[in-house]
């Protein structure tokens, strides 16, 4: 490495340094408030480490909402979705990418366009319709309506098109039905979309906020993101307790993440929208 | 076999390096033992066997997407609060907004404000930081290990822990000028973010960047990762610089990226929801109400069923014209390598 190349490199990673700082100074902010006792929380000038590490914060804010009702309400949609999500998307891209019929192309076009409506557009119908079917504050609101996104189908046709047909015809002269071609050829060999998307459609339900706001009612209903705001509308100014509410909505994503950093990234920019 | 407006479509959809998935597939197929017990047999007509595999996929979708898209549409004329029985207003909801609601008009300069800020801002830091990234350096996991954590943090989460970070007295944000103040004597007082219309909007911003830069970065580094070393090395070769390198090679060669970027970013940043309402209640003074905060706040605060729907049709529109604007001024900049 050239003298001048060590520079730029010792420049950049100056750069680079001060950036992640900025990035993760609010969590390291969010657990040293966590860990404070009430009255060292208003000091000034801020105080970094707290005199002594006081766990008591997160019994208090644990206790104080069922946060494990949210947890298990979380992993129910959030699984539930992404399972139902997956199998009827994955079977429809199937028809759409291998299977000739009548008005294939039309109804596809019809799946495309509804990608350009946003969900706001949909969110009080939806909630009419989820009202209308008695469904208001229950786990059939919070997971069906968001099961049946075109953006799934639409992805997985992509994919499954790439995959050589002529693998199909050996199987079919084999004697194999399309259902098994589905699922021996079609899907096993689509893996890592499925587990990206998978992952993309799993964080955007376990994060989800609006939706949940809007159907559910009840506090055992609540999802980590609508639980958290129902603490926060209840603890306001306990900085101390919010923070530790907050790491414990936070932690969970983020062991994993921090376990399966490369599928994160993948799944969400696979799937683009993710961002948000 | 593709035609060319086909894959013009795909290409700002997936831009280069994010379909990376979808190449090199072909050396790991796993193929089935083959059985010969199979259910079906080949038919060249595949009518009923494309209805079973659509039907569950479709049959949500009718449920829960085309049936909400028209009821939406049929609800934009009514007056409706869930219990009165609903009034046909024909255009009266599109009316008021659009002439008389001074508060609509406020949460589309804000919205405005939102999506004219976070758009241009996350890109040019995603790519600045993706460059940065992108220069072979070491560490580059860890890096973008950090950068993105954001983007997996539950927004509600750290739309609380921002506005602990910015409060006015407390705050870790304002402590530096405080203690400016304090030690030079100098009358200056850091701004109380989240409670003046000033620079409400300003914090919603922060947040949504801090959030959000690491996505456009991963992305970024995808589509540099894309652009061949040959056209840097003979550049460097005809002597030419750091920037010009930057900007005539670089820029082009990502603009694919941008352009996707730009689509889907402005798509979300038109329907920013959660920052503003959990960060700052949409206030003071409706001065960081958004759009969709404003959606909500009708249907589920105020009762009006149609006049939120009608303002949901109203955003539509905007994104709609934005986008539509794009593609067609994607000719002018966006360069689609005709690569191998």
């Amino acid at each position: 490495m050239t003298k001048r190349r060590r520079l730029q490199h010792t420049i950049i990673h100056v750069l680079l340094i001060i950036g992640s700082l900025f990035m993760l100074l609010p969590f390291l902010w969010m657990i040293s408030t966590s860990l404070k006792e009430a009255r060292e929380v208003f000091t000034f000038p801020p105080q970094w480490l707290p005199s002594s590490p006081n766990w008591s914060n997160y019994a208090r804010a644990l206790t104080s909402m069922p946060f494990g009702r949210f947890y298990l309400n979380s992993f129910i949609v959030a699984t539930s979705t992404t399972i139902i999500t997956l199998a009827t998307s994955s079977l429809a891209a199937f028809a759409f990418a291998r299977l000739r019929f009548k008005g294939r192309d039309s109804l596809f076009l019809v799946y495309l366009a509804t990608l350009m409506i946003p969900f706001t557009v949909l969110l009080i119908p939806n909630f009419v319709l989820v009202r209308y079917l008695g469904w208001y504050d229950s786990y059939q609101a919070l997971i069906f309506p968001p099961a049946f996104s075109a953006f799934a189908t639409f992805l997985l046709r992509q994919y499954f098109r790439g995959i050589p047909v002529e693998l199909d015809d050996a199987a079919r002269i084999d004697g194999a039905s399309s259902l098994r071609i589905w699922w021996q050829i079609i899907m096993p060999n689509s893996a890592p979309a499925l587990a990206a998307l998978a992952i993309f459609i799993f964080l955007g339900n376990w994060n989800e906020f609006l939706w949940p706001l809007v159907v559910t009612n009840s506090e055992n209903m609540r999802t980590i993101p609508v639980g958290l705001n129902s603490f926060q509308g209840q603890f306001s100014v306990r900085w101390e307790l919010l923070m530790a509410a907050a790491v414990v909505a936070m932690l969970p994503v983020l062991v994993v993440y921090m376990l399966a950093q490369k599928w994160f990234i993948k799944g969400i920019t696979i799937t683009g929208m993710g961002g948000r | 076999m593709v035609t060319q407006p086909r894959r013009e479509t795909l290409n700002w959809y997936f831009p280069r390096g994010i379909m990376s998935l979808s190449s090199n597939r072909t050396t790991q197929l796993k193929q089935p033992k083959p059985r010969r017990t199979g259910f079906g047999k080949w038919r060249p007509g595949q009518q009923n066997e494309a209805y079973f595999f659509l039907l569950p996929s479709l049959l949500g979708f009718a449920v829960f997407v085309l049936v909400p898209i028209l009821g939406a549409f049929v609800l934009s004329f009514f007056r409706w609060n869930l219990i009165s029985t609903p009034e046909f207003v024909a255009l009266r909801n599109y009316q008021e907004l659009i002439f008389q609601d001074a508060v609509f008009r406020k949460v589309l300069g804000n919205t405005f404000f939102y999506a004219l800020t976070i758009v241009p801002l996350q890109l040019v830091f995603g790519l600045l930081m993706a460059i940065a990234l992108n220069q072979g350096i070491r560490g580059l996991e860890l890096y973008r290990l950090i950068y993105f954590m954001p983007v997996v943090t539950n927004i509600v989460a750290v739309a609380i822990v921002f506005q602990w970070l910015l409060n006015r007295d407390f705050g870790v944000a304002n402590a530096w000028v405080w203690q400016l103040a304090d030690a030079t004597g100098w009358p200056i007082a850091p701004p109380d973010w989240l409670n003046s219309s000033f620079w409400a909007k300003p914090a919603v911003v922060l947040l949504t960047l801090w959030k959000n830069v690491g996505f456009t970065m991963v992305i970024y580094l995808a589509g540099l990762q894309a652009v061949p070393d040959s056209l840097y090395d003979a550049s460097k070769v005809d002597g030419a610089s750091t920037w010009q390198r930057f900007r005539y090679i670089t820029i082009p060669m990502v603009s694919p990226t941008t352009f996707f970027l730009l689509v889907i970013q402005l798509i979300g940043a038109f329907q920013l929801f959660a920052e503003p309402f959990v960060m700052t209640s949409g206030g003071p003074a409706q001065s960081s109400l958004s759009i969709v905060m404003y959606i909500y706040q009708n249907a589920f605060e105020f009762g009006r069923m149609g006049k939120a729907t009608a303002i949901a049709w109203i955003l539509f529109a905007i994104i709609f014209i934005f986008t539509l604007i794009q593609t067609r001024l994607q000719r002018r900049w966006v360069h689609y390598e005709v690569g191998p």
